[in-house]
This record gives C-alpha cells, sequence and structure tokens, in this order.
C-alpha cells in the first residue's frame, strides 16, 4: 500500500468531486497559537457508502468534520460536499448534510420532541412535516417513552440517539458521525451499528463516520482512512488494508507487567519484528514470518526471564494495521490471546 | 427576510422556554424588584425633604429608577447563557444548519427584551400599588418600558460580547459586578442630578443607564420635555445597537476560531 501523498490543486479536486459525495484535497489546518490540525489531507467518499476515520487523540478527524460541515474554514486546500464547495457554497451544503458532533447539541432543558421540531423548524420543514418526522424518529429509536422528558435526564445511550435523530429529521443526503458510539455500553453500541447500516442501506445515505474502535471501522466502514497527525496514512477497504500487510501477527500473554527498559530496544534491534506494542500484559508484534519469528522473540523474553502464559499467531486484523501506520496499538476488548488466566 | 424572522422566533422560542422552566429564576426575577423598591423606598424616603429637591413622592421618583435596574440586572448575565450553548454544542449545531447567523444571538436578544418588557411592566404595576402615580399616563409608562428594554438589550449584548471574547464565566460575572453597580449610583437613579458632584453629573451625561432612567422618568411625569424624552431614549437605543453589532462582531471571531 502506497503511502505517498499526493498534492492536489482544485482542478483535480473538483473534478473527482463530480459524482463523489465528498472530495476532499490538500486541506491543511493551522489554529491560533500555530497548531497544525491539518496538513495536507486528501480522500474521497463514493455517495451510499460509509467511509470512517481513524486515527490517535489529535490526529484532526474533528477538524475534518468541522471543515466539511462548514463549520470551520480550511487555512488552505479544498472540499466539495454533495458537490458544492465548503466555502463559497457552504449554505447549499448545511442544507443536504445532517451533523452529528462529537459534542452532543442536545438542549438538555427542553424535550426530545422540543429538540426534534426546533431542528425540523430550522431546517425549513412545515410545522406538520416536523410533527410527522418527530414521531417517525423517536419511533425509530426508540425514543418515544422519554420524549416527553427533559433531555438532561436521559442516558448518554439515548442522548446520543437523539443527537442522530436530530441529525436526520430533514433526511439529509449525507451524515457526518463524530464519535457516535464514544462512551456508549456495548449493547447500545452494537444497536448503534445496525442503525447506521440501515440508514445507508434503506435510505442511501453517504456517512461519515470518525471513531476510536476498529472494531465499529471493520463492521461499517466500505473504505476507511487513517488519520495521524493531521496526514493521511493509509486509506481503503478493511480488506485491502488487512491484505496489504504482509506477514502475520504475533500476540504474546506476559505473565507480568512490569517489563525490564532494556527489552524494548532489544525487541526493536530483532529482524524479524517490524512493529510491536505493549499494553499492560499483552505484547503485539508485526512480524514477516509468524513461525520462524515466535522463538526469536520468546528466546528474547527468556533472556529477561519474563514469564510468558500463552502466545498465538494470526492473520493482520485492523488492530494491526492501525499498530503498523501509527505506531502504537489500541487497548481494544475484542482481540483475546488464548491460554488460561 | 421572513426566513431571518421565522429563524429568530424559533431561537426565541427556545430561550423563552428554558428560561420559563426554571422556577427559582422566575421567582428571583420578580422577587428582587420589589425587594429593591420595598426597601429603596423606605431607607431613602426623605430624600424629597432636601432642599432643592422639589418635593413629590419618593416612590413616584424611585419606580422608573428600579425598572431600569432590574433591566439591566435581568440582562447583565445574558452571555452566560450563550457560553452555556457553547459548552453543550448548541450553537456549533446551529451553525451547521440553515439558521441564519443574525438569528443565533438575535434570538436570544429578542428573548431578553421580551423578559425584561414583562419584568419591567410588573414593576410599574407594583409601584402603583405602593403608591407611585404617572402622570405620564399610558404613553409615558410604555415610553419608559422601551428605555428600559433598550437599555436591557444593549447590557446583553455587551454581556455576549464578553462571553464570546473570553468564552469564560467568571469573565461575564467579573465585568457584570465591576460595571452595573457603579453605573446605577453615576445616574440620576437614586438622586436628582442638580444635588450630586459635578464629577458625577459629567459621567452620567455619557451614562447610558442615565440615559434610560432620566428619559424615561420624563416621559411618565406630567407635561413631559419630549425633545428631552427623544434625545436619552434615543441614545439608549443607539447605545443597545451598538453592543449588538459588538456581541456579533464577537460572534464572528468566534466563528472563524472554530
Ligand atoms: N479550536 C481550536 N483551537 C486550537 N487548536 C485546536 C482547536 N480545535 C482543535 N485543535 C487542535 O487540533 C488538533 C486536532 O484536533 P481534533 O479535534 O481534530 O482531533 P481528533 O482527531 O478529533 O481527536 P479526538 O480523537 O481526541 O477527538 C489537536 O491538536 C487539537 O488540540
Ligand atoms: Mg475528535
Amino acid at each position: 500500500m502506497s503511502t505517498e501523498r499526493v498534492r492536489l490543486g482544485t482542478a483535480t479536486v473538483r473534478d473527482r468531486a463530480r459524482g463523489a459525495a465528498i472530495a476532499a484535497g490538500g486541506l491543511m489546518k493551522v489554529y491560533k497559537g500555530g497548531v497544525k490540525a491539518l496538513d495536507g489531507l486528501g480522500f474521497t467518499v463514493a455517495p451510499g457508502t460509509i467511509f470512517a476515520l481513524l486515527g490517535p487523540n489529535g490526529a484532526g478527524k474533528s477538524t475534518t468534520v468541522k471543515i466539511l460541515t462548514t463549520l470551520s474554514r480550511p487555512t488552505e486546500g479544498d472540499a466539495f460536499v454533495a458537490g458544492f464547495d465548503v466555502i463559497r457554497e457552504a449554505d447549499e451544503i448545511r442544507r443536504v448534510i445532517g451533523v452529528v458532533a462529537q459534542r452532543s447539541g442536545v438542549d438538555g432543558a427542553s424535550t426530545a420532541v422540543e429538540n426534534l421540531q426546533l431542528q425540523g423548524r430550522i431546517y425549513g420543514l412545515g410545522a406538520k412535516t416536523t410533527r410527522l418526522r418527530t414521531t417517525e424518529l423517536l419511533e425509530r429509536f426508540r425514543l418515544t417513552e422519554a420524549a416527553g422528558r427533559a433531555a438532561r435526564t436521559y442516558s448518554g445511550g439515548m442522548r446520543r440517539k437523539l443527537d442522530i435523530a436530530m441529525g436526520l429529521i430533514h433526511r439529509p443526503r449525507i451524515l457526518f458521525l463524530d464519535e457516535p458510539t464514544t462512551g456508549l455500553d456495548p449493547e447500545a453500541r452494537a444497536d448503534m451499528w445496525q442503525e447506521i447500516q440501515a440508514l445507508s442501506e434503506q435510505e442511501e445515505l453517504t456517512v461519515l463516520l470518525t471513531t476510536h474502535y476498529l472494531e465499529e471501522a471493520d463492521r461499517l466502514a466500505d473504505r476507511l482512512a487513517l488519520l495521524d497527525r493531521g496526514r493521511l496514512v493509509v486509506e481503503g477497504t478493511p480488506e485491502e488494508l488487512k491484505a496489504g500487510l504482509l506477514g502475520d501477527s504475533v500476540q504474546i500473554e506476559l505473565g507480568t507487567s512490569e517489563l525490564p527498559a532494556l527489552l524494548s530496544a532489544e525487541l526493536e534491534q530483532l529482524e524479524a519484528v517490524r512493529a510491536f506494542s505493549v499494553e499492560e500484559t499483552q505484547l503485539r508484534a508485526q512480524v514477516d514470518h509468524g513461525a520462524t519469528a515466535l522463538p526469536v522473540i520468546l528466546a528474547v523474553l527468556d533472556g529477561y526471564r519474563v514469564p510468558v502464559i500463552s502466545a498465538t499467531i494470526s492473520r493482520p486484523s485492523l488492530d494491526d494495521v492501525y499498530l503498523q501506520y501509527v505506531g502504537h496499538s489500541y487497548d481494544h476488548s475484542g482481540t483475546t490471546v488464548g491460554g488460561p488466566r | 427576510m421572513t426566513t431571518a424572522l421565522a429563524h429568530t422566533w424559533y431561537v426565541t422560542q427556545r430561550y423563552s422556554r428554558t428560561a420559563i422552566r426554571q422556577p427559582i429564576w422566575v421567582l428571583s426575577a420578580l422577587l428582587q424588584p420589589i425587594i429593591w423598591l420595598v426597601l429603596f423606598g423606605a431607607l431613602f424616603k426623605r430624600i424629597v425633604e432636601i432642599p432643592g429637591f422639589g418635593g413629590g413622592s419618593y416612590i413616584g421618583f424611585l419606580t422608573p429608577a428600579i425598572v431600569v435596574m432590574t433591566a439591566m440586572f435581568s440582562a447583565g448575565l445574558c452571555g452566560m447563557t450563550v457560553l452555556a450553548d457553547l459548552d453543550t454544542g448548541v450553537i456549533d449545531r446551529m451553525l451547521v444548519s440553515p439558521v441564519r447567523r443574525g438569528a443565533i444571538l438575535g434570538g436570544l436578544l429578542v428573548e431578553q427584551a421580551a423578559v425584561v418588557f414583562v419584568q419591567c411592566g410588573i414593576i410599574l404595576v407594583l409601584g402603583l400599588v405602593l403608591g407611585a402615580r404617572y402622570s405620564g399616563g399610558p404613553l409615558g409608562a410604555l415610553v419608559l418600558l422601551v428605555a428600559a428594554t433598550a437599555l436591557g438589550v444593549g447590557i446583553a449584548g455587551l454581556s455576549n460580547a464578553v462571553a464570546l471574547t473570553t468564552r469564560r464565566r467568571e469573565s461575564v460575572i467579573g465585568v457584570v459586578q465591576l460595571l452595573l453597580m457603579p453605573l446605577t449610583y453615576l445616574s440620576s437613579a437614586f438622586m436628582k442630578l442638580e444635588l450630586v458632584p459635578g464629577w458625577i453629573r459629567d459621567i452620567a451625561r455619557v451614562n447610558p443607564v442615565n440615559w434610560a432612567v432620566s428619559g424615561g422618568r420624563e416621559a411618565l411625569a406630567g407635561n413631559p420635555q419630549w425633545g428631552h424624552v427623544f434625545l436619552n431614549v434615543g441614545l439608549t437605543v443607539a447605545f443597545a445597537v451598538v453592543t449588538t453589532l459588538l456581541g456579533t462582531a464577537a460572534f464572528g471571531a468566534y466563528r472563524r476560531s472554530v
């Protein structure tokens, strides 16, 4: 997979924008104080697909969403949403997009009905249409029972659902979801995944979402892009990205989380290991050949008298893609390493 | 134009709804001016006997001042509402919608104006109960309410500007505490300007609180000098326009900083 960045002029971004739901090129954002949040970001999202932006804290995911939703202006570069220019045609874009920001935007003092109705009226829906859509969305997100209560009394999951319902009231063509499932319990998250999937399938909605959950991106996204420090590191379908990683993934469960300082340096020098990370007692390494690398790694661990509980070799997951490109792995509940505890 | 008005109205409705739902706020909004009226009325009762004050009832003199003070203090913390909406993301949500930009703060100012107008109307009635007499009649009362509302909007605009520029609650509270009390006393609110030191008189001339009190009080008096009324109420309205523009500029700066 090529990680080379190609700088595109406006003309080519505009070309890509034709027929695409979102097209961005050379996006730069420098905040006051000199923080460079985006540094030449570009990507294209096809209509009707789900596109995921991944990356560590501060990578620039929210900044990208803010620029594409016309909240923020890029310092440089071009972006088109639904064929409209984010700077010159912001009003047109605002009418056709739905936005669920990282920070909620639900008015806690108002009820779900009131929040939805204000939203509907602002988007120019008539009083009757707004009422119908409100009822429909409350049912769809199973909020009907709580609909008359002030939103401040809702649980995190209910509030997030209301958030998304508000983003959908005017039937947008493109929906932006900035970390839609952060803070939700596993059940609520699975619920949300179903909703997002259904929206994309039934309503031909294009969805751009950001997430910290690799599993979420793997499940939902048709394509995903990995960002780091404002740059696109790699982009493709989850399958492409996984296939693009040669070799295997080695996971080793250690008997202790207190590791000697020199271990890291020694592992780094191993020919067989391309990248590795340690989180608590989990050591995860990206290697060319699992079968030959494993004994080498075990020997090093043994040399430092680090007890090993179990070891597994597997084909790469998105965690490994992330690890390879961004350099440190997520603490990720979906990954389990076999062996007795 | 009609879209802008409609949007402003939706936003106004939202703020009115949330305000009315806070019983403590409603109660204090009504109690505070009552306390002022009764307290200051009793405290300064005999001021009218000072030579040069010109006699009359002090409660009659005081009521327009309390009306104007209520307007100020009611609107002073308007910026806190803006900050709360910035924190929760409500304002950002509006900014990515097709809502007219002017309706976002505009709706809030209209709500403030409505609250101030109603609050002040109630105080006028209360003053009547306590013995004040308004020779200017309903027209005079209306002019006073307009002056007080304009001052309220002006203070709210200032409060919004401070909130959006500093983005700190402490700054809003600080500015309000620093400004509102002195501005009240550096005016003809409690004492005729003929009877105060010259330097206070000089400051009062450029003090929006004094413009509102003096214009409104004159309108409420029998046989008002309309020239004086128009000048002072006009200046108060101009003050409101200027601070609204300041608030709008600060909002623009916020939008550029996102
Ligand atoms: N309004 C702002 N002013 C100054 N710097 C900002 C502003 N907003 C974001 N930044 C900075 O820009 C960088 C990118 O932030 P951004 O919010 O886009 O990251 P993110 O990928 O969404 O992170 P997270 O996963 O934590 O949400 C960060 O370094 C952040 O501190
Ligand atoms: Mg973010």
